[in-house]
């Protein structure tokens, strides 16, 4: 007998044995990458469980694994929640993305939900958010705030999602302060306090007084906080407990109306598959209180250009930009479609430094 | 009082008892532990060491012992001959991540071209790989006497940048829209180390493990080599006498434990992971350390202690997603493990002894 059968019936008989418990109960698995008390992406993936939980109360049961590292590990882990019964299982990082094809292959009844990847099946659909529409608001108040006109950034990995947020960040940065400069340090993390504690440092130590960062720890706002009179930002989570300083504002990522919706869609028999890439209209994307640290003048325009993209007016990405190599990329009042900003491997115009190849 | 009395000869029933005592102990540890956390430690326990073997879905978890353990056996094979002799090689993550990109690169260089010798070429370069990683500290050690301990483990470092090196550029899958990692190697079949029969789990590095394990007994028990490795850790003066090449001892060791960790990764990029990225290494060679000195350096006590790392690990993860246990939970729970093995083998070589007490 085929493996992928033997697993096929053995589901069907387990689903067989606890059909008449199971009946009520939508089962929803969460595959995390780092730990629920990592204070950013974990922690907010998190959240959006227990708030699937309190939605459905007794309707649902949600289980979790977290620290799960991307690979065979996370095939074991994502077939074993299907073994036990999930119906529809997030997983909650880019690395799952294999993994959680191969799955879904071996279980055709399961949902899937991969976060932030592109490869979509009958039953995996994918989701992601728009994290660039944050960067710009942080981009102008960083522009603003910055006296040594340097900004720091702490980067995960170079793949398309950060390197547009640096770009997102640094073409506002620029429009209120045209000597603005960025330097960026490669983690190659999602979490590990002591290496962003420790880019936080250098980029410090090199004159930078304000701090984004794509990695998922508050370290870097510890870091922050110790030098003493550098801004920084929330990533992932609010990482209000460093507000109103260092911290004077945050992206803060929403996936509760998300998760919910998606368990609502499984127990009605009306899931898809998807590609779902929201941003602040839809509120998966978030700005986390900005600080009176930040003047008030400042805090308005930060606002007004949430408004504005939050109604649609306004796109981060719009033309005349140019790439970093000085070819155009878009003209006058054009933006850029979302085919390209999926893929981006490629700074615009004015930032330092390649992208690591 | 109690006072510690060197024992003139270490104990043998010391040194059997003492892996099976420890994994007593940090079950009762880990037991309080999983109390204090709410949790019914019978339960929890049971949960981790019985689940995987003969529960429910065992049928999916057993294979999956031989997956997750294998590497681990073959990496602490290679080691354990090393530690044997003195010779500490503590880079053989770096080693692994070698392997995997040495077998990698060499098989997605003939991509797309499907042929029988392709899979055979890489695991010749998985081992070359792992080997060169490891033959580094061996010739700075012979030729100028540096501390292999500090190069391998520095050399891990290097390993994981050039991995990241790779997965982003030389390696990078041109139809993956710019994402880092390479082409899955499980959908190009010359390259795919598939499993030998579905669903048994046994795949290429496994069927390798087992055959170190063999090689490294009859190498230890019957070979001239392995005599001049025991001999070395055990008594060096006499070791030279014997006329032992120590330079020669120190290149064979770390070459060899290096090539298999090097094995080890090129079996696990083409099999069970698939893919060059970023996060490739989850600290096998690591781990395997801790599996070497659990199963006392001999090779069939590396075997049951692979297998049972692999247990703690599965095991660990079911816990979590049926009890809701966190992972650092697991995570103290295997380190102690390893904690109670050094505790408890001191027993091996000192005897506890209430001390009467003497004026001076």
């Amino acid at each position: 007998m085929k493996f992928t059968s033997l697993l096929a019936s053995a589901a069907m008989a387990l689903g067989l044995a606890t059909g008449a418990l199971a009946q009520d109960k939508t089962k929803v698995g969460f595959v995390y990458v780092g730990p629920v008390g990592d204070g950013g992406w974990t922690y907010e993936h998190n959240k959006g469980r227990l708030a699937v939980e309190e939605q459905f109360g007794d309707k649902v049961e949600t289980v979790f694994v977290e620290s799960v590292p991307e690979g065979p590990d996370a095939e074991r882990v994502m077939t074993q929640m299907a073994l036990e019964g999930a119906d529809l299982i997030f997983t909650t990082s880019f690395g799952y993305m294999d993994p959680t094809i191969n799955v879904a292959k071996k279980f055709p009844n399961v949902k899937f939900e991969h976060a932030t990847g592109y490869k979509t099946a009958d039953n995996v659909s994918v989701y992601s958010a728009r994290f660039y529409e944050g960067r710009a608001v942080q981009g102008h108040i960083a522009g603003k705030m910055t006296e040594s006109n340097i900004i720091g950034y702490i980067g995960s990995y170079p793949i398309p999602e950060v390197i547009r947020g640096i770009n997102s960040a640094y073409i506002h940065a620029k429009k209120v302060n045209p000597d603005v400069e960025f330097k960026i340090v490669w983690a190659y993390t999602w979490f590990d306090p002591a290496k962003e504690a420790d880019a936080a440092t250098v980029l410090i130590e090199q004159g930078a007084d304000v701090i984004l960062q794509h990695t998922d720890s508050t370290a870097p706002q510890a870091a922050a906080q110790e030098a003493g009179n550098v801004v920084t930002f929330g990533q992932a989570s609010d990482m209000s407990e460093y507000a109103p300083f260092p911290r004077v504002s945050s992206i803060i990522d929403n996936w509760a109306p998300y998760y919910i919706a998606r368990t609502q869609a499984v127990m009605d028999g009306s899931w898809e598959t998807v590609s779902t890439w929201d941003g602040i209209r839809e509120g998966m994307v978030e700005i986390g209180e900005i600080s009176d640290a930040v003047p008030a003048d400042v805090k308005e325009e930060a606002l007004a250009m949430k408004a504005a993209m939050a109604a649609g007016d306004y796109h981060p990405f719009t033309g005349p930009l140019k790439k970093q190599d000085g070819s155009d990329w878009l003209a006058e009042g054009e933006t850029a479609d979302d085919g390209t900003l999926a893929g981006m491997n490629f700074y615009v115009e004015g930032l330092e430094g390649e992208i690591p190849q | 009082m109690i006072v510690l009395e060197k024992r003139p000869q270490p104990s043998k029933a010391w040194s059997y008892a003492t892996p099976l005592v420890a994994v007593l102990a940090t079950m009762v540890f880990g037991g309080i532990l999983f109390a204090i956390l709410g949790k019914n430690p019978i339960e929890a326990i049971g949960t981790i060491f019985w689940e995987p073997l003969f529960g429910e879905f065992a049928f999916y978890y057993r294979p999956q012992l031989l997956v997750k353990g294998a590497p681990l056996v073959l990496i602490a094979i290679g080691l354990s001959l090393g530690f044997r002799a003195g010779i500490w090689n503590i880079g053989a993550e770096g080693q692994y991540i070698m392997g995997a990109i040495f077998g990698a690169g060499a098989g997605l260089a003939f991509y797309p071209l499907e042929a029988w010798y392709i899979f055979p070429v890489m695991v010749i370069a998985g081992a070359f790989g792992g080997w060169l990683w490891a033959i580094i500290p061996a010739f700075l050690k012979v030729r100028f006497g540096t501390n292999e301990i500090l190069v391998s483990l520095m050399l891990v470092y290097v390993a994981e940048q050039m991995l990241a090196s790779v997965s982003l550029g030389l390696l990078k899958n041109p139809e993956g829209f710019g994402f880092p990692g390479s082409r899955n190697l499980q959908q190009y079949d010359s390259a795919h180390n598939a499993e030998l029969i579905a669903g048994s789990g046994m795949h290429w590095g496994v069927v390798t493990a087992l055959i170190a394990v063999i090689f490294a007994y009859v190498l230890l028990n019957r070979h001239m080599l392995g005599f001049h490795i025991r001999l070395t850790g055990e008594a060096p003066r006499a070791a030279k006498f014997a006329g032992v090449n120590p330079a020669r001892l120190i290149l064979f060791c770390l070459g060899l434990s290096g090539a298999l960790a090097g094995l080890a990764g090129m079996f696990e990029v083409s099999g069970p992971s698939g893919v060059v990225s970023i996060d490739f290494n989850v600290g096998y060679g690591f781990t395997a350390i801790i599996v070497a000195f659990l199963g006392r350096l001999h090779p069939v006590g590396i075997l049951l202690a692979g297998g049972l790392m692999a247990l703690t690990y599965i095991g660990g993860e079911i816990a979590q997603s049926q009890l809701g246990l966190p992972a650092a939970a697991i995570q103290v729970f295997q380190g102690m493990l390893l904690f109670f093995l050094l505790a408890f083998d001191l027993l091996t070589n000192y005897r506890i002894r209430a001390a009467h007490s003497e004026v001076a």
